[in-house]
């Protein structure tokens, strides 16, 4: 029973137990750094045990496998990034801290589980374990207008989302009588007892569903929003862990319920992946607000992840992980910067906060400048690499429409990234250098901060290690 | 090995600048020199122990990324080697020439200048198409913070359009280079960014066109072929004077090397049937550069344009393609690195002292700075190819390896030489003769200039009057590249 079922959901079980521990302690006495020491360390804990568990099928809900690890490991490391993000933002705001950790827990452990989940029942949880955290996550800060109204728009959207998801659910265990995803690829392809008209509506809601939680033209227009709203880490919460656990479960979903083998559904997911790849990129275009910037780059590329998904194969399924792991570090961050530099009251989003700041705050600048060019995709960083391995993956099955549109979109995209790093190294007035918020960033968050940087320019230039770990990874995938 | 300490020393080298720049500037910018002559040393020491040991002077070879069979592969033969002495010869000056201008940030100007010149040998030095890529966006950004920190007024705007040409370009090169090794796989079952595994490898007209017309793209953009031109008078006019040396000195010269090395030897039949239209494009700049150059105010706009004409007869000899016309084509683009870099010293030393870039607020200098004047004249004479300086032995062998085939293109082509005579006349007549209107004085050469300016006076008339070592080691080197002549 233990080395069957326990031992290797160790890592969801730690991370579940830490926000039980949490709340314990909360409930004894109140303090900020006891709650986030408990967290950093579950989730250290959860991050290490992906390297040690055994892999194993738990019952028919979880897959405990090499590729639901390594996204374990990654929504763990993530996570203890947003942690300390938000420690140093949340001490300097109004109202309960300790709380903040244990809904981090929870959504973490959301995320996670669809990492594993190879069965829509197990899907459905983790989506709405991962969504009921987000609600009050985007909302934390509820003496303030705008957190508060992001986060009943992400409840009311979300909530509808999910319901499409389910009836997508419920059709397609209409048409076959199953909810496995390996079950409905065999399914499929012995072809006995389809009815295609029940089958395609359902994977249609579902993708409807997933889209939405992907933020995938045209389901992107909350994205901007919650992300001007929600506070800064939680901000990158939602770009980063809510989005990277729902594409490890797209990547895994698609391949083993083998949906290329539908072409309809390559159709839609060609015509997704462009739609939010020029979406993202021109809506951007127009806006002031770094924040909805990153919002809509986020939508961008998201499109070019999907064009990796669609790719298939083993490069395919290979671009993807790892262009993840690059969105992962530069929208981490991207956001880092933004919460390092919010003052007390009210986010760090306007485009004018960041005029001049290499003159002032060299490192945080020569930071966000290396984030900026490496959501760009220039050489020398992991953005670029990422780019490269899903343009070589598209090469090699002869898409070169998509890689066209990739490379166009990017392009375009360049203008919004260096519009910010023109603002980055303008010189200042002397009236505006003389104004004060002269702050140091907390050690911590600079410690995240140049963590992250080294690790994007060190994938950017050896990135064979991380290319071997992903190999391993999708071996038991496909 | 020595050619990754090559490369090396230069990144060291902007890394140590930086870090010691907050406490010592001086000592920044003295350990940039250091890093360049320490380069200098390196690339003579080859040039001397290997010059004839075979078509590599030297080489290199590690794995990098093996899942996709990317080497780190460098080596060096004479066409290389020339060009990176001219990268280090021009990376030195534009040290030199910023030691008074560029007073904000000196730290990080030398490191960006560093890796300019690290990402410039390594465009040289790479024989894997993906290092070449990777070395050849390296120069980008740096370029791209050089513009927009050390710029004049609207360089925001200069250094965005800079960026996104050759962001753009760059990435159809980087479609074309895939394009090639997906290929290659499909013929041999094998991964590679090997320079001599994908030569011949075999392709329909139609992908070998497209394929190289990628290529062809981002080198268009750099070199600058005519109609994808405007971003450098742009740049020019906004940036410092040591990035325009760099700038238009030296980026070009990487276009040019680029087409040599890899347009040729890989897609021989399909530049063979491009090569009209190219020439057409190279005659086209040639005029038209230096008929913008004659309408110019602003001076560093009209090196820009003088730098487009010239660097015409570059693509004129490259697609010409006979031993003459490409010899020709090296020797332009070494002598005209040297010759325009020179030329936009002079200007950044006359902005420096008048405090304008645009030449009618100059008149009559030749009263108040002589020596700098007479400077002015030679470096404007050789521009306009006049016998015995590098310039001339270039495109004159441009002109003769051209007129063998291509009569039409040599005769239109010489025109250019006739236009260049007046706009480089106009600017020596407006800027130094005429009446001292303004009543000027100004210092004159300092000892540092002038001894830079003297050492560029030396190169040039050596590369006039003896340019036999240039096509020795260029010979060297063509000896290899068999596509080349016909």
């Amino acid at each position: 029973m233990i080395a069957d079922y326990i031992i290797p959901s160790l890592p969801l079980l730690l991370v579940a137990g830490t926000s039980v521990v949490v709340m314990l302690a909360v409930a004894v006495r109140r303090n900020h750094s006891v709650a986030f020491g408990l967290t950093l360390l579950g989730l250290a804990a959860s991050f290490c045990s992906a390297f040690f568990v055994p892999v194993r099928q738990l019952g028919i809900l979880l897959t405990v496998d090499r590729y639901g690890l390594f996204f374990i490991g990654l929504i763990a490391a993530a996570a203890m990034a947003v942690a300390v993000l938000a420690h140093g933002y949340l001490a300097e705001r109004e109202g309960n801290k300790e709380e903040f950790y244990i809904l981090l827990l929870v959504a973490t452990l959301g995320a996670m589980v669809l990492a594993c989940s190879s069965h829509f029942v197990s899907l459905f949880l983790g989506l709405e374990v991962l969504s009921i955290g987000l609600y009050s996550l985007i909302g934390y800060l509820r003496e303030r207008p705008l957190p508060v109204e992001a986060g009943i728009k992400y409840l009311v959207l979300a909530a509808s989302s999910s319901a499409f998801l389910l009836f997508g659910i419920a059709l397609v265990y209409a048409d076959l009588g199953t909810m496995e995803f390996s079950r409905i690829a065999q399914l499929a392809a012995s072809g006995t007892n389809l009815h295609y008209d029940l089958l395609l509506p359902g994977v249609a809601l579902i993708l409807t569903g997933i889209g939405f939680k992907l933020a995938l033209a045209p389901f992107h227009m909350w994205t901007p929003d919650i992300y001007q709203g929600a506070p800064a880490p939680v901000t990158a919460f939602v770009a980063t862990i809510s989005k990277g656990g729902m594409f490890a479960l797209l990547l895994r979903y698609f391949s083993q319920s083998r949906l290329d083998l539908f072409s309809p559904v390559l159709v839609v997911f060609s015509i997704i992946a462009i739609a939010s790849m020029f979406a993202g990129n021109l809506l951007a275009l127009f806006e002031n607000n770094v924040k909805r910037i990153l919002a809509y780059s986020s939508i961008a590329h998201m499109g070019y992840v999907l064009v990796a998904l669609e790719v298939g194969g083993q490069a395919g399924a290979g671009a993807v992980i790892f262009y993840l792991v690059a969105y992962f570090i530069m929208t981490l961050g991207a956001f880092a910067v933004v919460t390092v530099l919010s003052p007390r009251e009210r986010d760090a989003d306007q485009i004018d906060d960041y005029r001049g700041l290499f003159w002032r705050r060299p490192w945080l600048a020569l930071g966000f400048t290396a984030m900026l060019l490496s959501l760009a995709g220039i050489p020398l960083t992991v953005g670029f690499f990422g780019k490269f391995y899903i343009i070589a993956a598209g090469a090699a099955t002869g898409a070169w429409a998509l890689i066209l549109i990739l490379v166009i979109t990017s392009t375009i995209g360049l203008f919004y990234y260096l519009r910010v790093v023109v603002a980055l190294f303008q010189k200042q007035t002397e009236t505006e250098a003389a104004a004060p918020t002269r702050r140091r960033t907390a050690p911590a968050a600079a410690l995240v901060l140049s963590v992250l940087t080294l690790v994007l320019i060190w994938l950017g230039v050896f990135p064979s290690p991380l290319l071997r770990i992903i190999q391993a990874a999708i071996h038991t995938l496909l | 090995m020595i050619l990754l300490w090559l490369i090396v020393v230069l990144i060291i080298g902007g890394i140590l600048a930086w870090a010691v720049a907050r406490a010592i500037p001086l000592l920044s910018r003295w350990i940039s020199v250091v890093a360049i002559l320490l380069d200098l040393a390196l690339a003579l020491y080859l040039a001397v122990q290997h010059l004839n040991a075979g078509p590599w002077l030297a080489q290199a070879d590690w794995d990098w990324i093996p899942q996709f069979g990317i080497h780190f592969h460098l080596a060096m033969d004479g066409l290389s080697l020339l060009l990176v002495i001219l990268t280090l010869f021009i990376g030195l000056l534009a040290v030199f020439v910023s030691w008074r201008e560029i007073t904000t940030a000196i730290g990080f100007y030398h490191f960006n200048i560093l890796c300019i010149l690290a990402g410039i040998l390594g465009v040289f030095l790479s024989l894997d198409l993906f290092l070449f890529y990777f070395s050849w966006e390296l120069m980008l950004v740096p370029m791209y913070f050089l513009i927009l920190l050390w710029g004049r007024e609207h360089r925001a705007r200069a250094a965005i359009k800079f960026f996104l040409f050759t962001q753009i370009s760059g990435l159809l090169m980087l479609i074309a280079i895939l394009a090639l090794y997906i290929a290659h796989y499909r013929v041999t079952g094998i991964y590679t960014f090997e320079y001599a595994e994908l030569l011949g490898t075999p392709l329909s007209p139609l992908a070998s066109m497209c394929i190289m017309l990628g290529f062809f793209a981002a080198f268009a953009v750099k070199l600058p072929v005519f109609p994808f031109h405007t971003w450098l008078p742009d740049a020019c006019a906004e940036a410092s004077t040591g990035t325009n040396m760099i700038l238009a000195g030296l980026l070009a010269t990487t276009a040019g090397y680029g087409m040599i090395r890899f347009l040729f030897p890989l897609f021989p039949n399909a530049t063979r049937t491009f090569a009209p239209i190219a020439m057409i494009l190279a005659v086209i700049g040639i005029l038209y550069g230096a008929f913008l150059a004659l309408s110019q105010t602003n001076l560093m706009r009209l090196l820009a344009y003088a730098s487009i004409s010239h660097l015409g007869f570059v693509l004129l000899g490259i697609f010409a393609s006979n031993a003459l016309s490409v010899q020709g084509a090296v020797m332009t683009m070494i002598a005209h690195g040297i010759s325009t870099g020179a030329l936009f010293l002079i200007a950044g030393l006359l902005e420096a002292r008048t405090g304008s870039r645009e030449l009618d607020s100059m008149s009559g200098l030749w009263d108040t700075v002589p020596r700098l004047s007479g400077v002015g004249l030679f470096f404007a004479l050789a521009s306009l190819g006049l016998p015995g300086m590098g310039d001339f032995i270039g495109e004159f062998l441009v002109l003769l390896g051209t007129f063998r085939g291509h009569l039409i293109f040599a005769i239109v082509a010489a025109c250019g030489v006739l236009a260049a005579m007046f706009y480089a006349l106009r600017f020596v007549q407006r800027a130094f003769h005429g009446p001292n209107l303004r009543q000027l004085h100004l210092p004159d050469l300092a000892m540092r200039e002038g001894f830079v300016l003297g050492v560029m006076i030396v190169a040039l008339l050596w590369l006039g009057f003896y340019p036999q070592p240039v096509f020795h080691t260029f010979a060297h080197a063509a000896n290899h590249l068999p596509a080349l002549w016909r």
